[in-house]
């Protein structure tokens, strides 16, 4: 069984490999990632903790994207106003943005970084990959 | 007392590259100042007041676009609004002026606004596409297959591998050659506004014609009624003409302008209500003259929704990180000639919380690769970045030699839409050649000169590190 790592841990791990989970366009443009499991992955965490960190995900991008009336009034209020409030208001979009990326970091925390691996947000992939990060087992916690 | 300080100190904390990094990347005491990341933007955009405004290298015709406005607006509330407002009222000005500031908005907005611009991909991500679409897994200089197809709602669709980008470009999206960008919802690449049209910025493109439509009628009506009036106070319409000759200037910009502005409105209007874009329209890529079933996967099948979801849709965040900060960079020279984007370690203030544990560990990543691949037991004290670890793996990718997919360049003589895209319909515009505005996907030949350099040794590489 793998040792248990903190955060803090991998510091002083090396990268392995990584894993790109790519994006799923079955739906259309939308943004949601494959929950295919990588085989790369499956000697290091469980296949339905990894699926389910993918599927929350992709659930916190469709809420992002829902078109609905708060997305429609936010719009139209922006065009009423020359879309000059882009430049004052947070959309909401950027507000599910901040909590996608407070996800990723307690994921990683808790499930991803004692295992040894650590997600990268999308959105530093330009919304094309999920990255994950494959640390060496060997050289964590022999220092 | 001097011993006791020095001992109180942490021994982990000096010493390793570590904490150097670390140090380095909080702390930018050392002489060289932080870049941010559109300083190294590898496409042709230009930057301005620090990463907040961005435009197309080559602006086009944007000054002459905003001097048309002015000039027009300038001349009609300057010498025909004095005599609409005796005659008539005085919400003449009040209306003029609201639809002239509309307009005004929306085109800066629409020039200055990121279009939708995927980001390269990263070196790791580049050599991972071609590693999966390289089956045999030998060391040949194959092109990877250009194509993949995907179902999107029952609709087969191609995406294709960009050479520039290094990634399977996402469905409706497009690499624009005059931005050398690849751009999400391409619509065209538009030399009045000096930008590309794409997903983030076509609703206030949308926004720009329309308010630019209603401007140009109502200077036309407010000019004609304006000579009218004079002429029947004076005794003649060339009387009137005569005291009022600004009238004439701004009628002829006025009359050449409405045919293409209306049209182009007309058009784009149809196309909010179709969910297209103009680059699928053009290749027509969902028409039914192909002879199968296919028609627009994206659209929802409703008139309403679809303008809805075009326009009022939710507004998508920018990609590219413009302003964010570069990690520090010991050697500048590894960003190699065809400017591979460094790492985006750094990013907006949503992902600070992650930005600093994630900074630290690719950084200790990155320089513990090195210290394992060149000199065992010897830590190397600088932050090396991917490109300096790259310049030691060499892959080249050489462009197919296709012929043009499109059929864009053949058809603009013919096709109807020539007369709504020369967009602003003066009688420059008249001679402008449409070439510019539709000449929306890349060529072949231009992403033969940035060939990526890397090896293939896929071994050297730190995806599988041994």
């Amino acid at each position: 069984m793998a040792e248990t790592h903190s955060l803090q841990d991998l510091r002083q791990a090396a990268v392995a490999s990584k894993v790109f989970v790519q994006r799923d366009y079955s739906s259309g443009t939308i943004c949601k990632f494959q929950t295919k499991f990588p085989a790369e992955l499956e000697s290091r965490i469980d296949k339905q903790q990894f699926e389910e960190t993918v599927q929350t995900l992709n659930n916190l991008y469709a809420e992002a994207e829902k078109l609905g009336g708060r997305s429609y009034l936010e719009g139209c209020l922006a065009c009423l106003t020359a879309y000059t409030i882009f430049l004052c208001m947070e959309t909401h979009y950027e507000k599910v943005l901040k909590k996608i990326a407070k996800y990723i970091q307690e994921q990683n925390e808790k499930i991803y970084a004692p295992l040894g691996l650590l997600l990268t947000d999308p959105i530093e992939r330009g919304l094309r990959v999920v990255e994950i990060i494959i640390f060496e087992d060997r050289s964590i916690g022999s220092r | 007392m001097k011993n006791c300080e020095y001992q109180q100190i942490d021994p982990r904390a000096l010493g390793t590259s570590n904490t150097r990094t670390s140090t380095t990347l909080k702390l930018p005491k050392n002489s060289q100042r932080l870049r941010r990341k559109w300083e190294v933007f590898p496409g042709k955009n230009r930057f301005y007041c620090d990463g907040r405004i961005m435009l197309a290298r080559q602006c086009g015709v944007l000054p002459l676009t905003i001097g048309l406005i002015f000039i027009t607006s300038g001349l009609f509330f300057t010498f025909d609004c004095p005599f609409l407002v005796d005659h008539l009222t005085v919400f003449i000005p009040v209306i003029g002026g609201v639809l002239f500031v509309f307009v005004i908005f929306t085109l800066l907005q629409t020039s200055f606004t990121d279009p939708g611009i995927l980001p390269r991909a990263l070196p790791d991500e580049a050599a991972n596409i071609e590693r999966q679409i390289d089956n045999s897994g030998s060391s040949t200089y194959r092109p990877p297959p250009r194509t993949k197809e995907i179902l999107i709602n029952d609709q087969v669709v191609k995406l294709k591998y960009c050479f520039t980008c290094k990634m399977f470009r996402p469905p409706r999206t497009s690499h624009c050659s005059l931005c050398d960008n690849c751009v999400e919802r391409f619509d065209h690449h538009c030399p009045w506004v000096g930008n590309c049209v794409g997903k983030r910025n076509y609703r206030f493109f949308y926004a720009f014609i329309v308010s630019l439509s209603f401007l140009t009628s109502f200077i036309f009506g407010c000019v004609i009624t304006h000579l009218t009036l004079r002429s029947q106070d004076e005794n003649g319409i060339i009387q009137a003409i005569q005291d009022s000759p600004a009238s004439v200037v701004e009628l002829v910009i006025c009359f050449f302008s409405i045919w293409s502005i209306l049209g182009l409105s007309g058009f784009h209007t149809y196309l909010v209500a179709a969910n297209l874009t103009t680059n699928e329209d053009i290749k027509g890529s969902w028409s039914s003259k192909r002879g199968e079933e296919s028609g627009n996967p994206y659209t929802y099948n409703n008139i309403f929704t679809n303008c809805c979801v075009v326009l009022c849709g939710p507004m998508p965040p920018s990609l590219i990180d413009r302003r964010g900060f570069l990690p520090p960079d010991d050697a500048p020279q590894t960003v190699t000639s065809d400017t591979e984007l460094p790492p985006f370690m750094s990013k907006n203030d949503a992902n600070m919380c992650t930005q600093g544990t994630k900074e630290l560990l690719e950084s200790m990543a990155h320089s513990t690769v090195i210290q394992s691949t060149c000199a065992p037991g010897t830590p190397k004290t600088a932050p090396v970045t991917q490109e300096s670890l790259l310049r030691t793996v060499s892959i080249t990718v050489s462009p197919p030699n296709r012929p043009h997919s499109t059929g864009c360049s053949g058809r603009q003589a013919r096709h109807p839409i020539d007369v709504s895209c020369s967009q602003k319909g003066n009688k420059r515009a008249a001679l402008h050649t449409h070439k510019p505005m539709l000449h929306v996907p890349s060529t072949p030949y231009s992403h033969g000169r940035s060939p990526l350099t890397l090896s293939d040794a896929p071994d050297m590489g730190f995806i599988p590190l041994n």
